[in-house]
């Protein structure tokens, strides 16, 4: 009885409502790598490596990720040469001692926008964050990044947002330093998707959560053989014990 | 005595060995025929799975080791060329990661085992101490492992609890200075935990043994709590047991595979994917799952010593029990009115955990406080008074009794499932 009293008073004490919600729950998206048999598609991989490339690249590195894992969203060595070769990056110190700069190869991280985080702060006054894990270190992930792109809204009334500040419905406390980065049609598709802002930013996170987890697809292939071996091999090992068990039960 | 062991090994290799040292009988007797309740549940398998699981960690942190830079420059990018440029480095990482969850899992499981069947009563109060040892060893493993990678929990994470030390009078501010190897979290609090994070599981290993062989003097309790009275009441460990643990290890290794390859992620927090900022506090500083229950204790007490202290007193208190349990019945089963208070602990435990993941506001507080409150009545008061007033089940008369209705013609457990010798 008693323990039946103290479980009502929990359930009651749960089911109080909780504090006004700062942020909106996030909208329902569907993702091609969701589950275990998910994977990404090639096309919309490619597809948000050109929005980063155009767009979010400008502010945004994506230190972790080499140009030589672009194999990974299905480019050729030649492919990846040239958007390699497409950047200046730092090469070193020339035989006068000054520092020079090179084309890229697709041996060297992605190149920073930015040569060190002051120049970036003089810009924004805050760093815009790295990439590479984005889709990771958010509660929600590839999800929380749609709903970013998605969420620059006009401040409720009698709201105001300080200076180099957006409105954002997502973001905590709801003031972000970045501008809204995407616009319908700031980006031209070469497989003729219509670059509408949602597509853009389901493109673009997918992009962000393979370079977060670029191992995932054959993580979970590898899963699959693993577990259905182990599900094999432990019902063998049940009929074996039964087998054993049988002159004693 | 002097001279050379008496073996019954006839290949002459072995036998010179065993003659000399005689681990080959040994291993025979403490693991071949070492008698064993007939009567186990798969509660039983957990012990093994816990071995299983230390090997795993020790042999996925050995690979980890040999790419990881302990230093605060360095560590978390380490660890992410782990991820992406070490061959198989993302599944020996995920599988070391994940492999401390199981590990608790497991653990939290074998404890329960105990609590629940008496298995830390007379006779076994020494091996159910080396296992409370065992339990505070990993917990302090697992809190200097998860600082390892750098992320915004461990660095902050660790600056929380190591300053929970600075509650205690006059010297805790210097221990803390002490434990840190400076005046904040640092390079040197990395070093020394990254150094001490790989010579633990080590000491772990050395206690394991020690809990193995007190288990192997007393032997192991059962789900009836009363004592092995004859032969009949015994099975060989080998095959029975190694096949019976089998199954639990097939299942235990589904349930570990399909966290490694489908769910890596989800017991993590998603801020330690960001690298540790000593600038930027995170809104709300949450350990690992495994030390919610305990994190929610300390914030339910409204003084920081106090919390402090009953935080150390809710894991101790496991040493003391053999003392405090006053009743000489061992398992739950016969124990009417002690059986619904411990799997009331169980419920108050889980619903410490939840109260430990939210920041205490609101109800959380209430809740985190009655449920703190019933942990320690539990030990404290009902443990020692149930056990004076109550009236337990008639207990069988032997293990095989209940087991064999009817009886029947038993086995001869020595020669239940002969082995060739080698």
């Amino acid at each position: 009885m008693r323990r039946l009293s103290l479980l009502a008073v929990l359930a009651a004490l749960l089911a109080t409502p909780a504090l006004a919600q700062e942020v909106p729950p996030l909208p329902k998206v569907s993702w091609s790598f969701q589950g275990p048999f998910g994977t990404f598609n090639e096309a919309a991989l490619q597809r948000g490596f050109q929005v980063y490339k155009e767009v979010c690249s400008n502010c945004h590195s994506l230190n972790l990720v080499h140009y030589r894992d672009l194999a990974g969203i299905g480019l050729n060595e030649a492919e990846i040469k040239a958007v390699a070769a497409s950047v200046q990056v730092p090469g070193g110190i020339d035989k006068q001692g000054k520092p020079f700069d090179r084309p890229g190869r697709p041996a060297d991280a992605f190149r920073n926008p930015w040569p060190n985080p002051e120049a970036a702060i003089a810009v924004f006054g805050i760093q815009p964050p790295d990439l590479s894990l984005m889709a990771n270190a958010r509660v929600g992930g590839p999800t929380y990044i749609y709903a970013l792109m998605n969420g620059f809204k006009k401040p409720p009334a009698g709201m105001k947002v300080l200076p180099g500040h957006y409105y954002n419905e997502y973001f905590p406390g709801h003031q972000i330093a970045m501008p809204p980065p995407l616009h319908a049609g700031v980006v031209t598709y070469a497989d003729h998707t219509k670059a509408t802002v949602p597509q853009m930013a389901h493109d673009v996170a997918t992009f962000l959560d393979w370079a977060a987890n670029p191992e995932m697809q054959a993580r979970k292939q590898l899963g699959v053989h693993i577990v259905l071996f182990l599900v094999f091999l432990t019902g063998l090992t049940y009929a074996v014990k039964r087998k054993i068990w049988s002159d004693v039960h | 005595m002097v001279g050379l062991f008496k073996s019954e090994y006839k290949n002459p290799v072995v036998r010179w060995i065993d003659e000399r040292m005689p681990i080959f009988t040994m291993m025979d007797k403490e693991y071949r025929n070492f008698p064993t309740p007939r009567n186990f549940n798969y509660f039983w398998n957990f012990g093994a799975l816990a071995l299983v699981n230390l090997i795993v960690m020790i042999g996925s942190g050995i690979f980890l080791a040999m790419f990881y830079t302990p230093n605060t420059s360095m560590a978390f990018g380490s660890v992410q060329r782990i991820m992406r440029d070490v061959n198989w480095g993302w599944l020996i990482r995920y599988i070391h990661m994940n492999g401390a969850s199981m590990f608790f899992i497991v653990v939290y499981i074998h404890t329960f085992r105990g609590l629940y069947y008496g298995s830390y009563k007379r006779p076994r109060e020494l091996l159910w101490i080396l296992g409370v040892l065992i339990l505070l060893l990993m917990m302090a493993t697992a809190f200097m492992g998860y600082v390892l990678p750098w992320g915004q929990m461990s660095y902050w994470g660790a600056t929380v609890i190591t300053n929970l030390f600075s509650a205690f009078p006059f010297v805790g501010k210097s221990i803390v200075t002490w434990l840190w190897g400076g005046y904040s979290v640092g390079n040197a609090t990395l070093n020394r935990f990254f150094s001490l994070h790989y010579l633990l599981p080590f000491v772990i290993f050395g206690v394991v043994f020690l809990h193995v062989v007190a288990l192997h003097i007393t032997g192991s309790n059962n789900p009836l709590g009363i004592d092995v009275k004859s032969k009949q009441d015994t099975v060989p460990f080998h095959p029975y047991y190694t096949i019976k643990d089998s199954v639990g290890l097939g299942v235990y290794l589904i349930v570990f595979a399909c966290l490694v390859f489908f769910l890596p992620k989800i017991l993590g927090d998603p801020l330690n994917f960001q690298q540790a900022n000593p600038l930027q506090t995170p809104p709300d500083v949450v350990p690992e799952w495994y030390f919610l229950p305990f994190y929610a204790i300390l914030r339910s007490i409204p003084n920081k010593l106090g919390g402090v202290v009953m935080m150390f007193t809710s894991v101790c208190v496991l040493f003391v029990i053999p003392w405090l349990d006053t009743s000489p019945v061992r398992s739950a089963r016969f124990r009417p009115l002690f059986r619904p208070f411990i799997l009331l602990l169980v419920v108050d435990v889980l619903v410490l955990g939840v109260v430990g993941a939210h920041p205490p506001v609101g109800s959380w507080i209430l809740i985190g406080r009655l449920a703190t409150t019933y942990y320690f009545l539990f030990f404290f008061v009902l443990m020692p008074v149930v056990g004076k007033f109550e009236r337990p089940l008639p207990l069988p008369e032997s293990i095989s009794r209940p087991v064999l209705r009817g009886g029947g013609p038993l086995p001869a457990p020595s020669a239940g499932q002969p082995m060739e010798k080698p």
